[in-house]
């Protein structure tokens, strides 16, 4: 399968939704920084209502009352050729992090690896993390960037209440547990940031774009 | 000022939806039945938007401090007030002291309640409907429970002078159709993987009779039915997925996403519900059955525009019956007849 963005997929999600999907077998960072400014360029569309980048995807919702689906569909198909890539305007915050906090996997994710929980712990604040994608839950952080010898798959059960503020990794991607809901990713730590507050505008403290690096405040072990 | 006497927790404030938070993970909430809510406040000179009550778990009980006009539309159940039944899809003027309640539904799961003035809630991310899984909107970002205190706005339409209020015939909205223990037809789109299911999966989706399982709520409803297998196996990245996405995780069962549902998902895409029959969902409750049928997008649309059409033809017509002179929208209509004729 090609994964240079020439072969968009787009399916309708509906009489008003469509989704554009470049993905690739394998999560692309560049195809990633195009689909940020595809999304802020589409998201200047009369009859467009919302924006939001997935994985090497994004979805766009309309009013198809106002706009022909078809027509928009030929719209983002000639619009995405013109969309080059550019590295985001993101900011670069820092999440401090209190590694092995108290229901954390820390140890049996660093025994399953092979690895010291030292060792565990550089390897997880090594990275400098983009966020590419906002979503599923309020505020949560698709990162790209995680070291691939830390990939791990799911837990075979989930938790039913992954608490917020968990520093979780699962699959090839970190994440930060905006809420308490119920998650299969792997608890490495705990962070105090605060990911979302519905009565701040913007409620997200993060953005797609953004770029993160993980400190150590402590390790608990 | 409303009082709620008799009540479950899933009945809650909602209003269309939170629009404009998608790209920050924020679910769009809204009534489940959205033409029903629309109408509603319609009845009873409300702006369609204005918050009302959506009514899941019956009976429902409330009383009025002071006169209003108060709906009830959605679901097929008796509405009682001061002794005397009432059909639904019906306003009716209220004295203070009034005690409304809503029954079992003959048919349909949801009721919408609205009072005129619309409840006062404060909106959170600019909506009032209640999130129930983030726990924000509405009231407190809950449902509503016994000795609930709710206020109505100032309501400016006038509130006619027909004792028994006056109502909308369901079926001149599209409401007509199944009866208990018929199928609920539901028309949907191909989804992004639809050709990925292998040839039983893609025949099963139309020809099986979907039952709604008792995994159904705000969020999304599991359906019982026959097992949907790929063709071959699947990793798909998290993307965007709307109210009406009907997912197929790995036991196979599908799941229809709804109001509430994580705006991402990751599983397989075997058909979308077109906008226009999301209503039929939020009116199928636990144990009924479904009946997908394949459309195309322009389907989808002309689907869509018919429905806006017959919400729009019965908003003067409450007006009129309101009596509701000084609205612009009785006057624009009564001039638009005049000069066809």
């Amino acid at each position: 399968m090609q994964q240079d963005g020439d072969n968009p997929k787009v399916s309708a999600e509906g009489a008003g939704a469509l989704l554009f999907d470049v993905a690739g077998p394998v999560f692309d960072p560049s195809l990633q920084e195009r689909i940020w400014l595809f999304a802020d360029v589409l998201k200047t569309l009369p009859g467009v209502r919302e924006v939001a980048p997935g994985m090497n995807n994004l979805i766009v919702v309309f009013d198809p009352l106002r706009l022909d689906p078809d027509s928009l569909e030929a719209h983002l198909l000639a619009e995405w050729t013109k969309t080059v890539a550019a590295p985001a305007a993101g900011r670069l915050l820092d999440i401090p992090v209190v590694y092995g906090n108290e229901g954390s996997d820390l140890s049996e994710v660093a025994q399953e690896k092979g690895l010291t929980i030292e060792r565990l712990v550089a390897m997880h604040t090594a990275p400098v993390y983009s966020v590419a994608a906002v979503g599923a839950m309020p505020g949560f952080v698709y990162l790209s960037g995680l070291d691939p010898r830390l990939a791990l798959p799911r837990r075979a059960v989930p938790r039913m209440g992954v608490p917020e503020g968990s520093v979780i990794i699962g699959g090839a991607q970190a994440g930060i547990m905006p809420l308490t809901a119920p998650s299969g990713w792997h608890i490495l730590g705990h962070t105090d940031f605060h990911l979302f507050d519905p009565l701040r505008e913007p409620p997200a403290a993060l953005r797609a774009g953004d770029r993160i690096r993980f400190v150590v405040k402590e390790i608990r072990a | 000022m409303i009082e709620i006497l008799t009540t479950g927790a899933a009945n809650c404030v909602q209003d269309l939806g939170r629009f404009g938070y998608l790209d920050a993970g924020v679910s769009r909430s809204g009534a489940m039945d959205a033409p029903a809510l629309e109408l509603a406040n319609r009845l009873v000179g409300n702006e369609p938007n204005a918050a009302a009550i959506e009514v899941a778990i019956f009976p429902f009980r409330m009383r009025f401090d002071r006169a209003g006009l108060v709906a009830v539309t959605g679901a097929d159940l008796p509405v009682t007030l001061g002794g005397i039944r009432y059909p639904s899809w019906w306003a009716l003027p209220v004295s203070a002291g009034d005690i409304l309640e809503l029954g079992l539904p003959r048919r349909g799961a949801r009721a919408y309640l609205a009072i005129a003035g619309g409840l006062i809630v404060p909106p959170v991310l600019g909506s009032a409907s209640t999130d129930l899984k983030s726990r924000w909107g509405g009231l407190e970002g809950r449902g509503l429970r016994r000795g609930d205190r709710l206020e109505a706005g100032f309501a400016p339409a006038a509130l006619g002078d027909l004792p028994a209020g006056f109502g909308l015939d369901p079926e001149t909205i599209g409401r007509g159709g199944a009866d208990i223990g018929e199928e609920v037809p539901i028309r949907v789109l191909p989804g992004a993987e639809y050709d990925v299911f292998d040839q039983a999966a893609v025949d099963a989706l139309e020809a099986a009779a979907w039952q709604v399982s008792e995994d159904a709520n705000r969020q999304g409803y599991r359906l019982s039915g026959p097992q949907l297998t790929l063709r071959q196996k699947l990793e798909l990245h998290s993307h965007g997925i709307m109210p009406g996405t009907v997912q197929v995780p790995p036991s196979g069962q599908p799941i229809i996403q709804l109001a509430e549902a994580n705006t991402c998902g990751g599983y397989p895409k075997i058909a979308h519900v077109i906008e226009a029959d999301l209503w039929r969902l939020g009116q199928a409750p636990v144990g009924s059955r479904l009946r997908f049928a394949r459309v195309d997008r322009r389907q989808a649309v002309a689907a869509l525009r018919a429905q806006r059409v017959l919400i729009d033809r019965a908003a003067p017509f409450a007006a009129l019956a309101r009596k509701d002179a000084a609205n612009p929208e009785l006057l624009a209509a009564l001039s638009r007849r005049d000069t066809n004729s």
